[in-house]
């Protein structure tokens, strides 16, 4: 049954793909992206992935297109020349599949145990996670601790990035094509006017944040952790945005604080590596960060995986705002 | 059923594809950022797909489970971060598109380079 529903969902999501490509109006295929992201959670889902599913559902379906429609609402919602060189891209492309679709005969069949990728690393984190960390939610002792060092490159990116848009969209406005500023439209204030929006977000608010808290600091137990809660807290203050208007959500949460997020986070997660080296042995192990060694892993994971998440919600928040406050100037 | 074992990696190929076509032959710079999101979706499908075993379970060990078989949490890992990164590195991209909106007036990429010639 579940082998239909996936082969179903995968067919639905290639429907959706054409349907992006094919359509010409930008809005639509922003939806449809947002769609595609909710089908593709589910088939995570299905496919063992909780904790990824969970993220996937937070920024694809909620974040990705918000920030697509910040960006469609400075640019343009049409596409004026569509496709160029149909005939010469069709050609690469259906080549490229050939050749990548030939290579796929070799893969190993689906849900296979003996398949290689299962043979190497991943039985040993299976096998040592209760002696080591002693956490029920192997993920998160992978990316906590196992391979504490990606997650922490992963951190700076996620922070590299926002430092990025803040500094593209803060620029000054100005040069040749400059546009005359737009005539005042409801953006700013939201859906202030709208009474069933507005009182449906403003329940839904603290619901989300409290959920957000929970996958945060429940990330040990059950899916969860640093990303997904950054994503949905994030994903609260937009809807709260989206309903109140900017000014109250930077009145409830200023730039500042989430300047401050975004840099705290990544300083806690270098810090609690930092501590690992001050008392006696390598960057980013928690095992001595108390008396007992899997005491000490617990610590550890459990304040990077808070830097991880004041970093995502500083940055995406401040991606928001970025994009949202250009719109207004 | 063999063949059905390998219909998991033909829709990643043909998605990866899908977002591949739009990078190549679209003009308008949004639809391009559209299809790296695509294209990065299709790579996330193909990690994950890659970590399933059959009959296995979300990699959470609860007390009381008797030989439980888990999926791979390797890929899953990965993932889980590039997700939180791609949405990231896909605003950048956004944010210079609306940059280049503002000093060029469009964003489609033939009259941006029509401009950029005179």
């Amino acid at each position: 049954m579940t082998v239909i529903f996936g082969i179903f969902l995968l067919t639905l999501l290639v429907i959706t793909a054409i349907g992006i490509v094919r359509t010409r109006n930008l809005f639509v295929a922003v939806m449809l992206l947002g769609i595609f992201s909710l089908l593709i959670a589910i088939n995570f889902f299905i496919l063992d992935a909780a904790d990824v599913a969970l993220t996937e559902a937070a920024v694809g379906a909620g974040i990705s297109t918000v920030l697509f429609l910040g960006a469609l609402a400075l640019t343009s919602e049409r596409e004026r020349l569509g496709t160029q060189h149909r005939w010469l891209s069709l050609a690469v492309v259906t080549s490229a599949t050939l050749v990548v679709l030939y290579a796929t005969f070799d893969k190993p069949l689906f849900g296979d145990p003996g398949a290689p990728v299962h043979q190497h690393v991943a039985p040993w984190y299976l096998e040592k996670t209760p002696e080591y960390i002693d956490i029920p939610n192997v993920v998160t002792a992978v990316l906590g601790s196992f391979r504490g060092y990606d997650t922490l490159g992963e951190v700076f990116v996620v922070f590299t990035a926002g430092i990025g848009v803040l500094f593209l969209l803060s620029a000054r406005r100005g040069g040749p094509n400059h546009r005359a500023p737009a005539e005042p439209d409801a953006s700013g204030i939201g859906l202030r006017e709208h009474v069933i929006p507005r009182v449906v977000g403003r329940l839904l608010v603290p619901f989300i944040l409290l959920f957000g808290l929970y996958v945060q600091f429940h990330g040990e137990y059950g899916p969860g952790g640093g990303f997904q809660a950054g994503a949905l807290i994030a994903a609260a203050f937009i809807l709260y945005a989206l309903v109140e208007g900017e000014d109250r959500t930077l009145a409830a949460l200023p730039q500042s604080w989430l300047i401050a997020l975004m840099v705290g986070g990544g300083l806690l997660y270098g810090g609690v590596g930092l501590a690992g080296i001050a008392l006696g042995s390598n960057f980013l192990d928690y095992s001595v960060l108390a008396a007992d060694p899997v005491a000490g892993q617990h610590l550890g994971i459990i304040l990077i995986e808070l830097g991880v998440g004041m970093t995502v919600t500083g940055t995406l928040l401040s991606i928001f705002h970025a994009f949202a406050a250009r719109d207004r100037a | 059923m063999e063949l059905l074992g390998l219909y998991h990696y033909w829709v990643f190929v043909v998605l990866l594809m899908t977002g591949f076509y739009a990078v190549v032959a679209k003009a308008n710079l949004i639809k391009k950022l559209i299809g790296v999101s695509l294209f990065q979706s299709a790579v996330f499908l193909l990690y994950i797909t890659m970590s399933k075993v059959t009959g296995g379970t979300a990699p959470i060990l609860l007390p009381g489970m008797v030989d439980p078989v888990f999926s791979n949490p390797l890929p899953q890992v990965l993932i889980l971060t590039a997700i939180v990164v791609g949405i990231s590195t896909t605003a950048l991209g956004l944010g210079i598109v609306v940059r280049i909106k503002e000093e060029y007036g469009t964003t489609e990429e033939h009259e941006i380079q029509e401009i950029d010639r005179r």
